[in-house]
């Protein structure tokens, strides 16, 4: 009886075990395929070199450089914001109804579709705002769609600032604000950071809220205003692998510049990663 | 954490600072990916010759480029077909007047996998088999099997001309693949044994199998003299008559230059070179 | 005192700029119905969402996105067959059974899948998903739902998986000690009660995983095949809601019926989404779990 039972459930803990092995084979042979035939496109070239001969050739910097302005723009506006919504949240607000609703608004703007920020970015940033498609209307759309990632991160970042620090602070003589500027912040930095790359990650891989709001198919040279349109890598792959004029021929350029962005999302994410251990780490102790 | 303050309002100001740097010559286009290879072409020639101009370019489709115009969004909106009715009230309306620029003409051909063996079809079984009515490919003398419609986009202006002149405006049956490009199309039927597309002349390759129509094949040539059924001009359209940059942009086009770039992009010129 | 009312005047800011989300949320709403509902001018409501053709660009026009609803729904549900076992499995293993070691090395896997660019994932299911399936299955095209559920599965198993482990893990370990001191075995007391108890939060985290999966974008754009039909098997190729929106804005007349309608698609996609995020915050709202007692 006794030995059924087990052998149910060490039946059932290799299928859990199966579970959690396809995942890593999953995401193993979608970077396996992206960098093996991408590689090969990599060379100093690529990276630092406009595209030529209707982008058959050449390199990806315009959109390297777009993909950096776009994501810039974004942190100016989400961070202030959603350090900000942060620190009203968790060292102010007192539960209520207000702090049920805002909450209810960052809950339910994390769930918006990443097109319907798109579909927003151009009516209100683009025409309304009369932005037209550029820098700043494609940031400002990212900005707002990665708010609620920054405020959760943030949320937690100051969660774990130890209450005897405000305490004492505040036994001090130190004012609320003084206290959460000179003592909390400081503290809670490197965890808001560590959750602002994972967001911005999020942001530097999107391609629908910059479809129409800040991204365009060619233009070789770097922008040189906030208001100007730019190439962006995520947007850069769609084009050339379904509106491309030498789909094909441009294959190896596809797969080197889907390797480019994995690269820097990946960085991010993984920077972000090590950073967070090591500082659990440091709690720790 | 003041550093990093500072660094935030560095970083603002500078951005400030570059948003009131004025840009000398910048010419934005938009619209058709047919007359996109065209374009880019021109865009790069004429950008080596004119270092200081710089151009940017959308896709997006014949309706969006002439929404560009009426915008004021762009300098010069490409179009795969001629303006439509509805698009000069609109202009009308809003006090724009877009002027047509026939810059390229290209034949629409009907491409499919190059292992499938029908060679001919009329406009009368393309019709049919883009209504839904032929779904087998032994109807139309080929080895049996599925056919598999692709189509373009709704509001693309290829798909435009092949509703006008093979569709007669009736309506392409819903369960047809739609892709968003030319090259789109040149790619799934290369991947697809039973597939039927359409594309423009430039896009033909090896990777598919072009199909006469009505026993005439689609080249330049057959274009030129009418014989082959399915074919248009490709039009870049300014608003009001163009000045300065679009002016000296629309002239490289239609110089011998210009027409020789629209050549290589495999569209047929509008005069002999 | 000057300190205090500095100090005011700086929660008041703070409050200020917290009410941002809500803002943006309410400009969202705000500017997709103003742009959306004009439709309606065109077509009944009824016909706009039962409507079985979808033909914008025709005169006239028909503007019925029953099809592209259906779509959704298919490749969300079928994306969810894949990823729900698969996320909710993930997170018991990793709560409840991988040594330390193993956790930490898949856990940055899952946080990796969820970092991949969506037009990555488009692009792979594209090129070569696509020709693979349709040689696997001997099938006219490659882009269809399938392809398009496989892929949108990737992008929600890390989302289902990272919230039911916290919902898992924040079981209180009394439960488990009593249960295995009853004699239970290990997976007796996951599925008996560990899982039972940690069913809110698992039924959040699915229910944000399917939100997650029926807003993506760019992979129904590239994958799902585009064709405005009612899908009769899981190889046709469907064109879910955020697709056609992808695909025609651009070229759609600005203010036509046309543009109207992709944003009154914006509407029914948000509502979709926006129901979802409400069950899922009632659910975890209504059934959290205060101690034990709760149970």
């Amino acid at each position: 009886m006794i030995e059924k039972r087990l052998r149910t459930q060490s039946l059932f803990f290799w299928l859990l075990r199966g579970a959690a092995t396809l995942n890593g084979v999953a995401l193993a042979i979608i970077v396996y395929f992206i960098v093996s035939r991408g590689w090969s496109a990599i060379s100093w070239e690529f990276l630092t070199q406009p595209p030529k001969d209707s982008m058959t050739a050449g390199g990806i910097l315009p959109c390297i450089v777009g993909t950096m302005a776009l994501c810039l723009t974004t942190i100016l506006v989400a961070l202030p914001i959603g350090v900000a919504s942060a620190i009203y949240l968790n060292e102010y607000a007192e539960q209520g109804k207000l702090v049920r609703l805002i909450r209810l608004g960052i809950n339910n703007l994390a769930g918006v579709p990443s097109i319907v920020f798109g579909l927003f970015g151009l009516a209100f940033f683009c025409i309304v705002l009369k932005m037209g498609v550029s820098i700043v209307a494609g940031g400002l759309t990212l900005g707002i769609m990665t708010l609620p990632v920054i405020i959760g991160a943030s949320e937690e970042a100051l969660k774990a600032v130890p209450q005897p620090y405000r305490e004492a602070s505040l036994a001090m003589g130190a004012t609320k604000w003084q206290t959460i500027w000179k003592v909390v912040l400081p503290v809670a930095f490197p965890g808001i950071i560590t959750g602002s790359i994972l967001g911005l990650s999020r942001a530097a891989g999107e391609t629908a809220p910059i479809m129409y709001t800040g991204a365009v198919f060619f233009t070789p040279d770097l922008p040189t205003s906030i208001f100007d349109e730019v190439m962006a890598l995520p947007y850069h792959i769609y084009v050339l692998a379904t509106a491309g004029t030498e789909i094909e021929a441009t294959r190896h350029l596809q797969y080197g510049t889907a390797l480019v962005l994995i690269a820097l999302v990946f960085g991010m994410n993984l920077a972000a990663i090590i950073m967070r251990s090591k500082m659990r780490k440091k709690l720790r102790i | 954490m003041r550093r990093f303050v500072k660094l935030l309002v560095v970083l603002v100001v500078a951005v400030q600072l570059l948003a009131f740097q004025a840009v000398a010559g910048e010419l934005v286009i938009k619209g058709s990916t047919t007359v996109l290879p065209i374009a880019q072409k021109a865009a790069e020639a004429y950008m080596a010759e004119n270092p200081d101009v710089k151009i940017s370019l959308s896709g997006g489709g014949s309706g969006n480029g002439i929404k560009a115009i009426i915008d004021g969004t762009a300098q010069i909106g490409n179009a795969s077909r001629f303006i439509k009715q509805k698009e000069v009230n609109l202009a009308g309306t809003k006090g724009v007047y877009p002027v047509p620029f026939r810059i390229a003409l290209d034949a629409i051909v009907p491409v499919v996998h190059p292992k499938n063996s029908v060679t001919d079809l009329s406009m009368a079984q393309l019709k049919d088999i883009y209504l839904g009515k032929i779904r087998d490919w032994k109807v139309v003398g080929g080895t049996p099997g599925r056919i598999v419609v692709i189509s373009r986009d709704s509001s693309s202006g290829t798909f435009g001309v092949w509703k006008d002149m093979v569709m007669l405006k009736d309506r392409v049956v819903p369960s047809a693949l739609t892709v968003p490009s030319n090259g789109g199309i040149v790619q799934a039927v290369a991947k697809t044994p039973g597939a039927i597309g359409y594309v423009g002349l430039g896009y033909l390759s090896a990777e598919i199998k072009a199909v006469k129509v009505n026993g005439v094949t689609g080249t330049e040539e057959t274009t030129l003299n009418g014989a082959f059924p399915i074919s248009r001009g490709l039009f870049m359209f300014t608003q009001g008559w163009p000045k300065g940059d679009t002016m000296s942009f629309i002239s490289f086009i239609l110089s011998k230059k210009g027409q020789m770039l629209v050549k290589e992009a495999g569209s047929i010129p509008v005069f002999d070179l | 005192m000057k300190r205090q009312q500095i100090d005011k005047t700086v929660q008041s800011g703070f409050l200020l700029i917290a009410l941002f989300s809500i803002t943006a949320l309410s400009l969202i709403v705000l500017f997709l119905f103003a742009e959306g509902v004009p439709i309606l001018e065109h077509v009944t409501l009824k016909e706009f969402v039962f409507g079985q053709y979808w033909y914008p660009t025709d005169e006239p026009a028909d503007f019925g996105i029953f099809p592209l609803i259906l779509g959704s729904i298919c490749v969300t549900l079928l994306s969810g067959i894949i990823s729900i076992p698969l996320g909710v499995m993930t997170a018991i293993y990793l709560a409840q059974i991988a040594p330390v070691r193993v956790a930490e090395i898949v856990k940055p896997i899952v946080e990796l899948m969820a970092s991949m660019p969506s037009v990555v994932i488009g692009f792979f299911g594209m090129v070569v998903v696509a020709p693979f399936i349709q040689q696997l299955f001997n099938i006219p095209v490659g882009l269809n739902m399938f392809n398009a559920s496989l892929m949108l599965a990737f992008m929600a198993v890390p989302t289902i998986c990272s919230i039911s482990e916290d919902a898992i893990f924040s079981v209180p370990t009394a439960l488990e000690e009593a249960s295995l001191a009853l004699g239970a075995t290990h997976f007796e007391t996951i599925v008996r009660v560990i899982v039972p108890a940690s069913l809110s939060g698992i039924c959040t985290a699915v229910i944000l995983g399917l939100s997650r999966a029926i807003g993506e974008t760019m992979v129904v754009l590239m994958a799902a095949g585009g064709a405005a039909m009612i899908p009769r098997s899981i190889f046709d190729p469907v064109r879910p809601l955020p697709a056609s929106i992808a695909a025609e804005m651009a070229e759609a007349p600005f203010k036509s019926e046309h543009y109207h309608a992709l944003f009154a698609i914006g509407i029914v996609l948000f509502v979709f989404t926006f129901l979802f995020n409400l069950v899922a915050d009632y659910i975890s709202y209504r059934f959290r779990q205060v101690g034990e007692a709760s149970l």
